[in-house]
């Protein structure tokens, strides 16, 4: 059992989403870096690279350890504390029953996972225990005082102590993407790749807004049918800002899917921070 | 049919011909077991195919030439679903200066012809109903509400739908239904699944 003593703007837990449910309107949400949520769960050992963990914006976050735990934190690089003893990323961490385990706030990125040896074991909904912020769909947001149980012990053991990861980087990110089933939606499509855009303040699990300039419209092209849209797909609505579709998007839209980023780059995506400038390469 | 790019994960399908035709193919789609595909997501006029991360599409693309497709008339609906509905929408005097149609003539419209489930979207539970009455073809409201209430019953485009939960919403109001379109404690949880049958039932 981990008992939560403090949340900052947001802790989740998050597991691989729940696929296959589009279809009665569910989007499959999960956690928004895909791969730190892997790594951390390769570190403890987890048979399963999607157990759940938690997923941490911006810090601010103190947990205590109810039983001896082994965890791993992994994506945004939050400074963390054991009972105010420095302890690394990308590391297993042995938290002793009573210990406190603190971050503070990540000098890049966004999102700090917090993985358990054994996995979170919050009861799931339809198939996951990930929290769609879109849906409402999934376990309460953590408040302090929530308790989160912890699954069985898996039968392996950790193979290393550190994994070499780099962290999310505090420039300039660049993202890969192809154009889209719509790019014809878009004057200039491949204007996309030469404005220098910058996250917008109105960025969160659904999405991220690009500011810093516009691409035009085609005439008589604002609005089509509405049609699925995935993670990573990059819409341009009538005001000419595009919009990057992180893990909570709806299950469909109406508005043209100019293009598309490549899927390893959506979770570097969901750690691009408000006010960082992004280029999108086509 | 076109298949069009949608990054390294997914495939967007445009079928000839409209809604039905959409249906018809996301059946087909769900019932190939295609490689690698996690979610088949059927939209107005599109399917969208979503892949596992790092599945080859080459081959899906392969498995979607062999893809046999049933016309979409032959398809039996995946069971018929009733919505008992009180016809009383704030929107019904706009639906009939739209439609031409007088109160009763809209009721008779909507509850005369089955509809289908052609595909979800909006919110959990949410299904956009197709092939109903076409004389109650409206266009959306010009301003959407900020809320409109669990259970009303809409008209947008060729489209008819429940309302799973408040929600911020566009459509033309003509009813309200008690039935629970959405209940997590159910399983399973949305009372209407791809492919079912809708009959609207006028209760007072």
């Amino acid at each position: 059992m981990i008992e939560v003593l403090q949340v900052g703007p947001q802790a989740l837990v998050q597991d691989l989403g729940r696929p296959g449910l589009a279809a009665i309107g569910v989007g499959r949400s999960g956690a928004a870096d895909r791969a730190a949520l892997r790594l951390g769960n390769r570190l403890v050992a987890n048979d399963d690279e999607g157990a759940a963990g938690v997923e941490i914006l911006l810090g601010g976050f103190t947990a205590r350890a109810r039983r001896d735990l082994l965890v791993a934190l992994t994506g945004a690089p939050a400074p963390a504390t054991v009972d105010g003893r420095p302890v690394g990323h990308h590391a297993v961490l042995r938290l002793r029953r009573g210990q406190e385990l603190r971050l503070g706030p990540p000098s890049s990125g966004l999102r700090t996972y917090l993985c358990v040896r054994g996995g979170i074991a919050v009861p799931p909904v339809l198939g996951s225990r990930s929290t769609d912020v879109l849906s409402g769909i999934g376990p309460e947001p953590l408040e302090k005082g929530a308790e989160l149980p912890v699954g069985p012990e898996p039968a392996a053991y950790p193979l290393i102590d550190v994994a070499p990861v780099a962290p999310p980087p505090e420039g300039l990110v660049t993202l890969r993407a192809v154009r889209g089933p719509r790019a014809e939606h878009a004057v200039d499509p491949d204007a996309l790749a030469t404005v220098r855009w910058v996250a917008s303040g109105r960025t969160d699990r659904v999405g991220m807004r690009l500011e810093g300039g516009t691409l035009e419209v085609a005439e008589g092209a604002g609005s089509l049918p509405s049609e699925g849209l995935t993670r990573g797909a990059i819409q341009l609505p009538p005001g000419g800002e595009p919009v990057v579709f992180l893990a909570d998007h709806p299950v469909t839209g109406g508005y043209p899917v100019i293009a598309v980023l490549r899927d390893a780059d959506v979770d570097r995506a969901a750690q691009v921070r408000p006010g960082q400038p992004v280029r999108i390469r086509l | 049919m076109r298949v069009l790019p949608y990054g390294d994960a997914a495939l967007l399908l445009e079928p000839e011909g409209e809604i039905a035709e959409v249906v018809a193919l996301a059946d087909a789609c769900r019932e190939a077991g295609l490689p690698g595909v996690l979610d088949v997501v059927p939209a107005a006029r599109t399917v969208l195919l979503v892949a596992r991360s790092g599945s080859d599409l080459g081959r899906l693309r392969a498995a979607l030439d062999a893809l046999e497709v049933r016309p979409a008339e032959a398809g039996a609906p995946a069971g018929t679903v009733e919505i008992p509905v009180v016809y009383d929408g704030p929107d019904l005097d706009d639906v009939a200066r739209l439609t031409g149609l007088d109160r009763d003539g809209i009721v008779a419209a909507h509850t005369g012809t089955p509809w289908r489930v052609a595909f979800g979207g909006f919110a959990p539970g949410f299904a956009y109903l197709s092939g109903g009455d076409p004389r109650l073809q409206v266009s959306r409201r010009e301003e959407a509400r900020t809320r409109v209430p669990a259970g009303s019953v809409g008209l947008a485009g060729e489209f008819s739908g429940v309302y799973p939960r408040a929600s911020p919403g566009g459509w033309q109001l003509i009813g309200r239904t008690e039935a629970q379109l959405w209940d997590l404690d159910r399983d399973p949880p949305a009372l209407l699944q791809p492919g079912a049958e809708v009959r609207f039932v006028e209760v007072s």
